[in-house]
């Protein structure tokens, strides 16, 4: 079960899901990119062992995975699933990963930095994510000696993260801002304050499923509290530009939105062939028509879901079984039928 | 840096390759980078490049740089030219070994030099001490600019005993 994809959270409508993920490294060692094979795995053990078997309230709940170890297809569900980034995959012989049961925590080893704490919620409570992830610290710092200094904090590969090592971020989901263009308008203002906002799903501000991560750029002179605040202040605003632009969108063309909308429900539930690109456009529209009440019966949690089943390295976790793209296509669309039409088949 | 092909030579050579939108990065010695199909020998322009080539502005001086000449982190083996390269450094080491280059790129991604969050444990509650005091400082100004009397006092109070633990512990 996918904390995340599964559970609930506050203000889930907009924002799907908050992130914090904090950069570490262990004072004695180089960075990853400078270690050897074999130094790599001293790392990994270090790390596993202050989770797993250290004597911590948290060493039942941890299980390690070492990526060379595992399968292609299952490297791509973790990514899908963002547990784990594809850079991690890239070096497997030298980098692995502990995930708690409820995969609300992945601890990256060996990406570009020793450690990579990742806590993922569903919907928006960052506080809460940033507890967590405080907490895990504090726990691995018991064993584990930090690369820290005084003046400019915790120590990372890249002196984009020096300091706090903190990227603090929102998934969420803005289609009306999108439809009337806003966003353009949205990223420029975010970047002036030293948020980035970026499509999940594309490149650069094209968003496939108009779904946006913002996050945190700046890591060092504020504290992570600071940095949070600025985040959570910035995605309210966001979300109350989102809502105005759904008002505005409801009462100057209703019928049309709900024509979009419900024609998205109708090819969602009817198609035979679909790729992802347009099965993640359909699905967005589907989203806002929930929480619009224009589609009633479909609750959110089925949308999350299926937003990273029909994702490739899923849908064949799902099948037991490697898939053409086009055998893929066919069996996402009966994936989606299935789900969205709950008393049919 | 080792190859992440052969784990054994000098990474020289970092490749950036793009099929079908996926990224993939690697640094590779010579030797490998050449077996490695497909790979023109350019510089590819990276997010890296770009970041350690605000470096090069920050030192635009009439004197050019001689980055041939740049020291070597004595811990990891990472020399200036390679920082550039790869936009990684080597080490928690290479933050002082190249402290002067490193500082004005610092500031100018963040704004900033210093490092007000959190603090491990273990680094001594020191550290810890000084940045509340600091800290509390910065909310004692606040309060007087807001004009809320009381709570400065109360800041005050607090900022003082803070430092008579910190002489203490001296």
């Amino acid at each position: 079960m996918t904390k995340w994809i599964n559970g609930e959270g506050p203000l889930d409508d907009i924002v799907i899901s908050s992130r914090i993920r904090l950069a570490r490294n262990l004072e004695e060692y180089p960075f990853p990119i400078a270690l050897t094979n074999e130094k790599s795995k001293e790392v990994i053990k270090k790390i596993s062992d202050a989770i797993i078997n250290g004597n911590t309230a948290l060493k039942d709940d941890f299980s390690l995975i070492e990526i060379d170890k595992i399968s292609d297809n299952e490297k791509q569900v973790l990514i899908e699933k963002h547990l784990i980034s594809p850079n991690l995959v890239e070096t497997p012989q030298k980098s692995a990963v502990l995930i708690n049961k409820d995969e609300s925590v992945s601890i990256m080893i060996n990406e570009e930095d020793h450690l990579r704490i990742q806590c993922l919620f569903p919907g928006f409570q960052l506080d809460e994510t940033w507890d967590l992830a405080d907490k895990i610290d504090d726990i691995l710092e018991e064993n584990i000696q930090y690369a820290f200094d005084e003046k400019i904090g915790y120590l990372t590969s890249c002196p984009t993260n020096v300091g706090t090592g903190i990227r603090a971020s929102v998934m969420i989901h803005l289609p009306a801002l999108t439809i009337t263009g806003y966003m353009d308008r949205i990223l420029q203002a975010a970047n002036q304050i030293g948020l980035t906002v970026r499509g999940l799903y594309g490149e650069g501000t094209e968003s496939e499923g108009n779904i946006y991560q913002i996050s945190n750029q700046v890591t060092l002179g504020r504290a992570e509290e600071e940095i949070i605040d600025t985040l959570k202040e910035v995605t309210k605003q966001i979300m109350g530009k989102e809502h105005d632009a759904r008002a505005t969108l409801l009462a100057n063309n209703r019928i049309k939105l709900e024509d979009k909308i419900c024609r998205s429900f109708g090819i969602l539930t009817n198609a035979r062939i679909i790729g992802s690109k347009e099965a993640l456009r359909l699905i967005s529209d589907v989203r806002l028509g929930i929480d619009l009440g224009i589609i009633q019966n479909v609750d959110v949690k089925t949308i999350n879901n299926l937003m990273i089943e029909i994702q490739a390295g899923v849908l064949q976790k799902i099948y037991g079984k490697s898939l053409s793209a086009n055998e893929r296509d066919i069996k996402r669309a009966k994936l989606i039928r299935k789900k969205l039409n709950l008393n049919k088949e | 840096m080792i190859c992440q092909k052969c784990n054994e030579k000098e990474a020289t050579v970092h490749v950036t390759k793009i099929v079908n939108n996926q990224k993939t990065e690697m640094h590779l010695c010579e030797e490998c980078a050449r077996k490695n199909d497909g790979i023109a020998f350019e510089t590819p322009f990276t997010i890296n490049n770009f970041l350690t080539g605000l470096l090069d502005s920050i030192h635009s001086s009439p004197i050019k740089v001689d980055y041939i000449k740049t020291t070597t982190c004595s811990k990891c083996g990472m020399n200036y030219g390679k920082f550039k390269q790869l936009g990684r450094l080597g080490c928690s080491e290479c933050y002082k070994t190249f402290n002067e280059k490193l500082m004005p790129l610092i500031k100018r991604v963040h704004g900033s030099e210093n490092h007000t969050g959190k603090v491990p444990k273990k680094a001594g509650s020191q550290i810890r001490l000084r940045r509340r005091v600091l800290n509390l400082k910065k909310e004692l100004r606040r309060a007087i600019d807001k004009e809320e009397f009381e709570r400065a006092a109360q800041l005050r109070d607090e900022i003082k005993l803070l430092e008579k633990d910190l002489e203490k512990s001296e």
